[in-house]
């Protein structure tokens, strides 16, 4: 069964209009591309669409409350709401470090949620 | 009075960069004055990634990659004052600043650079009719109070401008459990990056409304609705198109404006068109030692660019303190298309690298070339799949280019068709 | 039980509350909002008129003069910016200069000193900005301008510290006249009072039909302004009015006494009183307008626009006095311009009033002398040195665009009568009135106002009711 999707290449502003056609969640053809970087966008958005999340975390006892967090890579697009869902109502204790691991494996991925900015103590 | 070789006015990306090639240049009499209560600027609340790419070859977040840069000014010794708030300047470079623990103080320098960085444009600046309730906020201010703050300013959205700030805060308020019903923009075409458009907005369904615009605002004490509106090809709103849209929250995100209020006082001479100094290729203004960079110069859509050019300003300060003398040689024309060059200014004896020449664009344009003229000589014709407005140019001019035109007149930099 | 209830904590309602703190009454201001300044008082054109253009024999004329008179000394006492800048009613056509003279006679008769006619040349000489076909003008040097909120709180403030009560929102529902007394239903509690006086601006015509049979019916009256950067104050020096022509009244070009450059209103009658949005079409019609007065209004230097509401009373003149058929109810209704101006004369008024009702003593201790909030920005540096040794939080600048200190702010929120929300700290101390429009520093108010009132961040606002800035904590709104 052939499937056809489209979508707006991201590699530069131009924006091509990519046509891909699909069979059974493989790309058979992608048209609309007008250079290399649109052609591997395309499949790699089509068979495994990924991003980098970022968010934020409450800390308690910190001089802010929140840390700037993020997946240490990217995960599945289709991960992202798990993700979001398991950094709500968590917290974490200041003293926080850029890099620490926030949580260990989100969201059944093997990709670990770090902070990304340091938030010192305060008492 | 306490006096310095280089004063760096804000402790942004802009700062740190030119703080960093002034002290790399030899100067250690450096001092960074930064309103803020930390250094890093506006980076600190962009915690979304794609920061990076060009410097570290990586993809930060904005906290990760200012981190780099405060560890090297801490790494390098370079004293900064933060909660310092700079209220005057004149041309001789006295400066007169504030704080709670030095009081008020005057400072003269030898040099100061430049490095304020930008304001968004308010809603009083385009002059939307309707309400003045609660729940109206620029990006950056709802940016500020998400990911710094840890507060919501609303639960249904509606953003007007479709600039990356606008685009990265639909994302952010998705993702921390906010609706956003709409970005709207004026103009036949989005502002921001293709890569913003997909994963900010498509990612999540929100629509993207071009050429459209908000004609009202309801609310009484907090706000419930805006009125929006197809505009015609002279961007004026076409009333049968009107349409209501329930929402608490609008933020806009209609432009960024550089700082320059202080630059005034030192007589500074600004660019009507990008409200930045104009400068010349070592980033120096019409006035001798004072040098700008970052977005108080022009607004950039890369930290990366930022920090390239402010480390170039800092090094060329530094030289102006060894006793370099700048001078505005030969002027850059920005015609046909092109709607100001970053310099402005050129001398082109005294390069001894490249010359990036960075400019915007005033429209769209498809295939198009951009061209360089020393003079009437076309050197450079370059050709440009598309140009936006929304996008920087950079073009290169090589030393080996520069050296085969020393009697050059005059710059031009234009789009041409063919 | 009170003395005297006041209802309207507008600028009327204060400087009445101000004279009236000089006796031995026990006093107490009602207003449904939650700050004073709330209505017609905090967006107005900031004018204090010269007093020509009223009707003579008015007692619009006579106070307005008197009024006018009184402001040296006001701010004097107030610690307020008033600016004796003079104003000018522009002429544009010859034929109309004779309607210029009857102004100025009609000026003369409301006693209005030092009036003159001036040339085109001596205009422009003095206001070169002016567009150059103007034929003349009617020069009236004892106009001025003030800040309407500044005044109006400095007045509360003052009456505070002598001993005046102040309720916030608290909307007055009803008033019972009682044999002696009359009781006043609010929104959460019921007050007793001898004697109330009417000061309830748009909205004075509910308050006295309350009580009185004699109805009065106050029309709200829009009036929309721009507001331009400090870059732009100036550009005039005086007050510019345009000469009414056959095409209606004109639009004014001023000067603000904080420096930035303001032009408006129009006047569009509304039946709503709570309709304070701005329309495209009114901001187009004051600029085109003010556009006759000087041909380059700085559009692209525009800070804000706003629209105020003007109490119009279909009588044409204020409504002062006790109601025939109510003793002891006092009406200070349809108190449209020159309203700001009469203000102060308008409480003496009443305050005969009430003197011959009460006869009360005077007050031993009663301080006319009110301290603003210190000015880090219109300091030199030594003054600003000795500030920050005192109190350090004057070295803190918070509000960039206007270079407002945490100092202020603080005492913004800690003085008598103190500001509750951001628009309290903003019309206290002007953080958040610059060029940003408080984009960096109403994160910090917010902040500061939290700490200080004993909230959370959540819930602060704007201006009061539910006009709250943040609606919860990150993630925590997607879980309701």
């Amino acid at each position: 069964m052939t499937e056809k999707r489209e979508i707006i290449c991201i590699g530069c502003p131009i924006g091509c209009m990519l046509e891909v056609s699909m069979e059974y969640n493989e790309v058979e053809v992608v048209k609309g591309y007008s250079c290399i970087k649109g052609k591997n966008y395309a499949l790699k958005e089509c068979t495994n669409p990924t991003r980098i999340v970022t968010s934020s975390v409450k800390v308690i006892n910190g001089e802010l409350n929140v840390v700037s967090v993020k997946t240490e890579s990217d995960i599945p697009k289709d991960k992202i709401a798990d993700c979001i869902r398991e950094l709500r109502g968590l917290e974490v204790e200041a003293p926080v470090k850029s890099g620490d691991i926030i949580i260990k494996g989100v969201a059944g991925t093997t990709c670990n949620i770090i902070a990304t900015k340091s938030i010192e103590k305060v008492l | 009075m306490e006096q310095y070789d280089i004063v760096i006015i804000g402790g942004g990306p802009a700062g740190l960069a030119a703080a960093i090639g002034a002290k790399e240049e030899g100067i250690d009499n450096i001092i960074i004055l930064e309103r803020e209560n930390c250094l890093g600027g506006i980076l600190g609340q962009c915690i979304h990634n794609g920061f990076g790419l060009h410097t570290f070859k990586e993809e930060l977040t904005g906290p990760e990659y200012a981190d780099r840069y405060i560890q090297k000014v801490i790494d390098l010794k370079i004293p900064y004052k933060l909660n310092t708030m700079v209220l005057n300047m004149d041309s001789d470079k006295n400066i007169t600043a504030v704080n709670e623990l030095d009081g008020s103080l005057e400072i003269k320098a030898k040099a100061v650079i430049l490095a304020m960085g930008c304001r968004e444009r308010p809603r009083g600046a385009i002059n939307i009719p309707g309400s003045r309730c609660a729940g109206i906020y620029t990006a950056g201010v709802a940016q500020k109070y998400v990911n710094i703050d840890g507060y919501m300013p609303g639960k249904e959205v509606v953003i007007l401008g479709s600039g990356d700030i606008g685009l990265i805060m639909a994302r952010r308020m998705t993702l921390e459990g906010a609706k956003v019903r709409a970005v709207v923009e004026l103009m036949p075409y989005s502002g921001g990056l293709k890569r913003n458009i997909v994963q900010c907005l498509d990612d999540f369904g929100i629509p993207l409304l071009l050429s459209h615009t908000i004609t009202n605002i309801y609310g009484k004490d907090r706000l419930e609705g805006v009125m929006i509106a197809k505009v015609d090809e002279n961007l004026l709103p076409i009333k049968e198109s009107e349409e209501y849209i329930p929402c608490d929250t609008l933020l806009l995100s209609v432009g960024l404006i550089p700082e320059n209020e202080l630059s005034g006082k030192a007589n500074v001479q600004l660019s009507s068109v990008t409200g930045g100094p104009e400068v010349n290729e070592s980033f120096q203004t019409n006035v001798d030692g004072i040098f700008a960079c970052g977005n108080v110069l022009h607004v950039h859509d890369l930290v990366d660019f930022v920090s390239e050019e402010s480390l170039s300003a800092g090094k060329s300060a530094a030289k102006y303190v060894k006793g370099q003398m700048y001078e505005n040689r030969i002027e850059i024309m920005a015609e046909s298309g092109v709607r100001y060059t970053v310099p402005k200014y050129v001398n082109l004896d005294i390069i001894d690298k490249n010359l990036n020449i960075r400019f915007r664009v005033g429209n769209v344009y498809r295939d198009n070339y951009v061209s360089i003229y020393f003079d009437e000589e076309r050197v450079i014709h370059l050709r440009k799949r598309i140009l936006t407005p929304g996008e920087m140019e950079t073009v290169k001019l090589s030393n080996a280019l520069l050296k085969q035109h020393p009697a050059c007149k005059r710059v031009t930099v234009k789009v041409e068709g063919e | 039980m009170f003395d005297v209830v006041i209802i309207g904590a507008g600028v009327v309602g204060c400087s009445i509350a101000r004279e009236l703190s000089k006796y031995d009454l026990s006093i107490c201001v009602c207003e449904k909002s939650s700050d004073v300044a709330s209505g017609s008082s905090k967006a107005n054109s900031g004018i204090v008129h010269a007093g020509f253009d009223a009707k003579p024999g008015t007692l619009k004329a006579k106070l307005n003069v008197k009024g006018n008179k009184m402001f040296d000394r006001l701010a004097a006492e107030l610690d307020i910016p008033f600016r004796r800048n003079g104003s000018l009613v522009l002429c544009f056509d010859d034929s109309d200069t004779s309607h210029l003279h009857e102004l100025m006679e009609k000026g003369i008769e409301n006693g209005v000193p030092n009036l003159s006619i001036l040339s085109r040349d001596e205009v422009l000489s003095l206001e070169p900005k002016m567009n150059e076909d103007v034929v003349a003008a009617l020069y009236a040097p004892t106009g001025g301008i003030v800040c309407p909120y500044e005044m109006t709180i400095a007045m509360a403030e003052n009456a505070c510290s002598n001993g005046v009560q102040f309720l916030f929102n608290q909307k007055v529902i009803n008033i019972i006249k009682e044999e002696s007394t009359f009781l006043i239903q609010l929104e959460n509690e019921q007050i007793e009072s001898k004697i109330v006086i009417n000061a309830a601006g748009v909205y004075a015509d509910e308050i006295n039909n309350m009580v009185s049979a004699e109805k009065i019916e106050i029309k709200a009256r829009r009036g929309e302004y721009c507001l331009f950067d400090k870059a732009a104050g100036a550009l005039v020096n005086m007050t510019i009015f345009q000469l009414p022509t056959k095409l209606g009244k004109g639009v004014l070009v001023s000067p603000t006494v904080d420096g930035n450059l303001l032009i408006g209103p129009n006047a569009v009658d509304s039946e709503d009183k709570e309709e304070k949005g701005t329309t495209k079409e009114g901001i187009d019609e004051i600029i085109k307008k003010a556009e006759l007065t000087m041909k380059n209004i700085p559009v692209r230097q525009t800070i804000t626009s706003f629209c105020g509401l003007r109490p119009r009373c279909t009588r044409d003149d204020f409504i002062i006095g006790e109601a025939k058929d109510v003793p002891g109810f006092i009406n200070a209704a349809g108190i449209e311009s020159p309203g700001l101006t009469s203000a102060p004369a308008i409480a003496e008024m009443i305050e005969e009033m009430v003197v011959q009702i009460l006869a009360p003593g005077r007050k031993l201790d009663f301080n006319p002398i009110r301290k603003g909030i210190p000015k880090f920005r219109e300091m030199n540096h030594k003054e600003r040195m000795a500030l920050i040794a005192k109190d350090s939080t004057y070295g803190k600048v918070l509000c960039r665009c206007e270079t407002i200190t945490l100092g202020e702010v603080l005492s913004a929120i800690r003085r008598p009568l103190g500001a509750k929300d951001l628009d309290g700290v903003k019309r206290r101390t002007r953080a958040g009135m610059g060029r940003c429009q408080s984009g960096f520093c109403s994160g910090k108010i917010v902040k500061i106002l939290a700490k200080e009132l004993g909230l959370s961040e959540a819930d602060i606002t704007k201006f009061g009711g539910n006009s709250k800035i943040l609606l919860g904590e990150n993630k925590e709104i997607s879980e309701k």
